[in-house]
């Protein structure tokens, strides 16, 4: 631990953000979403830290409610990905062969599909809300986990306390649960990280372009695409919401790294 | 089998494969925008439209008939060059794209460019300071190159740029009938800004493989030959570090594109983003799924050129898999 500060700084970041998005749940210094056109384009004070938007929102209150849409939806969204893709991976694995070959060619398809082209297909036939940002995400992440699960599961068939396994005369069903899961739970949960930070990017992203949450859910990015046009006179309002992102993002790849060194020794020999 | 037969068998395996990816994702574009809600006839008729005339309209939109027919004129189509009629352009959407790639394939080199200057000189760099102040600068950088938003740092970016200094075009795009250079500058902030992760990317790839290369048998035999290190890093660890970096550039594309679809609203640039976007708001589904596949054939085609590529540098490839 002593030896890896990014892993410290990465978990405390992650650490707060999720602190921050329940804190949100309870209390918010004001109402994310009550207007006060009087006090409109405040900038930061002792009463609103992070300022005011154009309809005298309080931004800081608006980050906090942000930091649950996005931690909410990234994380179904992986969550939805490993569940489909870890099995179908364990799945192509087992199985091996052409089912194998047809699988990991249908992983390709998907693959071929630009992820954020594919997510604004998706919300455009199923139309925008967190739910459907949720299923866009999760499509994307799905093939990942598959060839990350299949990948090492392969490698894994090939060792001995698997072939004992087989001589014992588990099924191959079974030997993937009870025996492959288990050796590449690090590796997803490494995977699952960075993808939670790409996640946290992608809903981003797709709120910025009104594909995500729909108001009055507060979220971090209609909150800059809301400040694109008062950036100038109100800067505020674009600095704050953009710094969550980024920190958040940043804690997740610095945590995601951290496990992956803690994991796997060798790589850390490396660095 | 001689060198180039073997690239060449190499090459015609790879291209089955990439033309039935390309079969299955228009399956796939087609099947979800079927299920995709709002008749665009009706759409374009208002509300109180006569059942006879949108039923006329939906033929001469090729929205009648069973889905795998429908299907079977739109792909049949495309493989001509044909790609449909927009109904809110009123203009084929082959010659939409064309015009809007002009816009975004510019933009994505561009980016690409960008990113490949500076990614893997740092990286290099990195690579070559390992453990100093330097390469945790560096590191550090590519850390918030990776967490920042791309829409966020154009938010900045026209911010500081075309309101505090007045430099730049804040968006828009002249054409290139307006000449060579004044597209270019209009281009250079969303390409700059495409670029910052892909730069980040390319840096912590190239420095690892790097990394990875100084510890190889044949560094040592280099380092035993006489070759000073920089000399040996240059000869041969780069080389070996490049088929890494390449692969992670073909991966990229494809984010370049995709990521270019979000900047190019940022900057109100006329490419395909654009294109896609307002198409989806006016259900002008013909004009979605082009542009899908185009940018699906996109990503697939650099994907392929890249397999080629390394078919070329290295032998060990060209073997059937």
């Amino acid at each position: 631990m002593s030896r890896s500060p990014g892993l410290l700084v990465g978990a405390g970041l992650t650490l707060f953000f999720a602190l921050l998005a329940l804190a949100s749940l309870l209390w918010t210094p004001f109402d994310p979403t009550a207007f006060d056109v009087p006090a409109r384009l405040q900038a930061p004070s002792a009463a609103h830290w992070f300022g005011t938007d154009h309809f005298g929102r309080d931004v800081l209150s608006n980050v906090m409610a942000g930091a649950r849409t996005s931690i909410s939806v990234a994380i179904v969204a992986v969550g939805l990905g490993m569940a489909i893709g870890v099995p179908f991976g364990l799945f192509a694995a087992a199985a091996g062969g052409a089912v194998d070959e047809w699988a990991m060619r249908a992983s390709d398809i998907v693959f071929a599909f630009p992820a954020l082209i594919l997510a604004i297909l998706l919300t455009a036939v199923l139309g925008p809300g967190a739910l459907n940002a949720v299923i866009a995400i999760g499509v994307f992440n799905a093939p990942v986990f598959a060839r990350l699960a299949r990948g090492s599961a392969l490698s894994l068939w090939r060792r001995e306390f698997v072939l004992a396994a087989r001589v014992a005369g588990k099924g191959r069903a079974r030997i993937s649960v009870e025996h492959i899961l288990p050796n590449i739970g690090d590796l997803v949960i490494v995977q699952g990280t960075i993808q939670f930070s790409l996640g946290v990017l992608a809903e981003a992203g797709l709120s910025y372009v009104g594909l995500g949450a729909a108001p009055p859910t507060p979220s971090w990015g209609r909150m800059l695409a809301e400040s694109q046009t008062i950036a100038a006179i109100a800067p505020w309002t674009a600095i704050f919401p953009g710094l969550a992102i980024v920190l958040c993002v940043l804690g997740l790849n610095l945590l995601g790294d951290g496990l992956r060194d803690a994991f796997d020794p060798k790589l850390r020999a490396r660095r | 089998m001689t060198r180039a037969g073997a690239i060449a068998s190499y090459a015609g395996r790879r291209f089955l494969s990439l033309a039935l990816t390309l079969l299955a994702a228009s399956v796939v574009i087609f099947v979800l925008l079927q299920i995709a809600p709002g008749d665009p006839a009706a759409y374009m008729m208002g509300l109180n439209a006569d059942p006879r005339a949108l039923e006329a309209l939906r033929a001469e939109l090729g929205l009648a008939g069973p889905p795998v027919e429908r299907y079977l004129n739109w792909i049949g189509g495309v493989l001509r060059g044909d790609f449909g009629v927009s109904y809110t352009y009123r203009a084929p959407v082959s010659s939409l794209i064309a015009e809007r790639l002009a816009v975004s394939g510019p933009l994505a080199l561009l980016a690409l460019a960008l990113a490949v200057g500076v990614g893997l000189p740092l990286g290099a760099v990195a690579a070559a300071r390992r453990g100093g102040p330097l390469d945790a600068l560096i590191m550090a950088a590519t850390q918030i190159g990776l967490a920042v938003p791309n829409f966020w740092f154009a938010i900045l970016l026209v911010f500081v740029f075309s309101i505090v200094l007045g430099w730049a075009s804040a968006g828009g795009f002249p054409g290139w009938d307006a000449g060579v250079l004044p597209a270019l500058r209009s281009l250079l902030l969303p390409a700059l800004v495409l670029a910052l992760p892909q730069a980040a990317i390319l840096a912590r790839v190239m420095r690892s493989a790097l990394i990875d290369a100084q510890g190889r048998q044949y560094m040592l035999t280099a380092r035993a030959k006489g070759l000073s290190e920089s000399e040996a890093l240059r000869r041969h660890a780069f080389r070996n570090a490049l088929i890494p970096a390449l692969t992670i550039i073909g991966l990229q594309f494809s984010f370049l594109v995709a990521g270019g679809v979000i900047i190019e609203n940022v900057f109100y640039l006329p490419g395909l983003g654009r294109l896609v976007f307002q198409a989806i708001t006016q259900r002008d589904l013909i004009v979605v799924q082009g542009v899908v596949l185009v940018l699906v054939l996109i990503v697939v085609t650099v994907n392929f050129l890249v397999d080629i590529a390394y078919a070329v540098v290295d032998p060990r490839l060209r073997r059937p898999a």
